[in-house]
């Protein structure tokens, strides 16, 4: 039974195409990761603002994203807009766009709650040591608000890793679609293929996944506030 | 009474509003260096609002304060330079939850007034001393009691060196047996001469702190007095009646 394990991860490829396949959902996840806690934070700072343009703005951005699914968002710019502009985005760009946009708005969202969240008095007594807004800012607000921020921040991450698979539909070979690529294949002559590619990939996500909410209760811990 | 030459705090005719409610309806006061004056008055009279109003954290709408003869309510204020010699301390205890008492005490000398961190130290941990916790110098906030926040919040004002220090009913959040101390610092804080202006409803302790009473009501001072006078026999029908909020009638009549 082993036997026949070991020969789907030995037998051709397979181990280098899941590896390939593992650095392409990375890259995409990480990479829309890192892009939406950029564009989020100035967001999330317009949303807790005084301005009622860019919180309607934001919040109709916000809301207007997270009822539309994944996929549709996927479809709509890998094909309907190359058909209208006659461009081919290609695929890979295409889903970090649109997991971007997706990540944005939720970041956006974690960064107003978190700097709303903080009590009026913590500007108040920092104003009343004298502080000027930068440096109230520098050592009091924006170290409490990337506290509160990073339970929301792993979990973003986590949800990103996680949604990647889609890509699946516009087909880029994730890990998820070179699995099933794999057991498509050995399936024919191995019925137990599925159980060893999918457990596989199964322990794959939780060895990723795992690590960063250990580092979040880690971090929350001594941070505690 | 402590007068010496010149007020060191000025305020004249000083107006207030929130939208179109005036709450403060033209205040007029004089503080002495070394002076402590103890402001009472109903809730909402706008107690809180006129010590705010003095270190600019409420903006005023007209009259002025002067600060050793400078107009601080102009246009074009330095704030920052002006909270540096006007200390507050509030009722919610504000101490920042992400630093130690250590920190948060030398937030205030080093990153404003730019003082040597190791000096500002020591004056700290003497003030610590003082206070009697000195050995929670590297403790965070939420692992203190809300008498020792309190009392690390007066000593992290004090060590900016402030000329005058207001203290805005900072014992009103605390549970009994906690008030004691925050007062017993407040009192050696009078008896080494500091200006203090303190807005409390501790009656007892406004008696033995104050110089001078100041009691407020619906946005006027309707009464200026001597402790002794205020407490025992006050002037106004009205503070009559504030202050006997505070008395019990005996259930047991005796004869
Ligand atoms: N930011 C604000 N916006 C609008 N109204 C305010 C604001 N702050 C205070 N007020 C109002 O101004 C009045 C005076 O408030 P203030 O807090 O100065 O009273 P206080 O004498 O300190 O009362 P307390 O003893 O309850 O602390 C109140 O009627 C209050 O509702
Ligand atoms: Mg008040």
């Amino acid at each position: 039974m082993l036997d026949s394990a070991i020969s789907i991860f030995t037998s051709g490829r397979n181990m280098a195409r899941l590896g390939e396949g593992l650095l392409i959902t990375m890259r995409i996840s990480l990479s829309a990761v890192g892009l939406s806690i950029i564009l989020g934070i100035p967001a999330g700072l317009l949303m807790a603002s005084k301005s009622k343009f860019w919180r309607f703005v934001l919040r109709f951005y916000l809301e207007f994203i997270r009822i539309m699914p994944i996929l549709v968002l996927l479809f709509f710019f890998y094909y309907s807009l190359s058909k209208i502009f006659q461009i081919n985005l290609p695929a890979t760009f295409v889903s970090i766009f649109v997991f971007t946009l997706w990540g944005t708005a939720e970041m956006a969202d974690l960064v107003r709650g978190a700097v709303t969240s903080l009590p009026k008095h913590q500007w108040e007594s920092g104003r009343a040591l004298g502080l000027r807004e930068a440096k109230l800012n520098m050592y009091v607000i924006v170290p409490q608000a990337v506290r509160r921020l990073l339970p929301g921040v792993i979990n973003l991450t986590t949800r990103m890793i996680k949604t990647t698979p889609f890509v699946f539909f516009i087909n880029i070979p994730d890990l998820v679609k070179v699995a099933q690529q794999i057991v498509e294949l050995a399936g024919m002559r191995n019925n137990l293929a599925s159980v060893w590619v999918y457990g596989c990939i199964f322990l794959i996500y939780f060895a990723i996944c795992y690590p960063i909410s250990l580092f979040s209760t880690y971090l929350e811990k001594i941070w505690q506030t | 009474m402590k007068k010496s030459d010149q007020a060191i705090l000025k305020v004249t005719d000083l107006h207030k509003q929130f939208d179109q409610t005036e709450v403060l309806k033209g205040i007029d006061l004089d503080v002495y260096p070394g002076e402590v004056i103890v402001i009472v008055g109903p809730s909402g009279c706008g107690k809180s609002t006129f010590l705010r109003c003095l270190n600019g954290l409420e903006p005023i709408n007209s009259g002025r304060v002067e600060l050793n003869g400078q107009v601080i309510t102009a246009p074009g204020t330095d704030w920052s330079l002006i909270r540096q010699k006007i200390g507050m301390v509030f009722q919610n205890y504000e101490l920042f939850p992400h630093l130690n008492v250590m920190d948060n005490i030398l937030l205030g000398p080093t990153k404003v007034q730019g003082r040597k961190k190791s000096e500002a130290k020591a004056e700290a941990e003497s003030w610590l001393e003082r206070v009697d916790l000195l050995e929670k110098a590297q403790a965070y906030p939420r692992q203190l009691s809300g008498g020792q926040k309190q009392r690390v919040a007066i000593v992290r004002a004090l060590c900016m060196s402030p000329e005058v220090m207001l203290f805005d009913e900072v014992t009103a959040s605390l549970d009994p047996e906690m008030v004691r101390e925050v007062l017993d610092v407040m009192l050696n804080l009078a008896k080494g001469g500091l200006t203090m202006l303190i807005v409390t409803h501790e009656m007892a302790f406004a008696k033995a702190v104050a110089d001078r009473v100041i009691f407020m009501d619906q946005g006027y001072v309707i009464e200026t007095n001597t402790p002794e006078a205020f407490f025992n026999n006050p002037n106004t029908e009205r503070a009559r009646k504030f202050l006997n909020i505070f008395q019990f009638e005996g259930v047991h009549k005796v004869q």
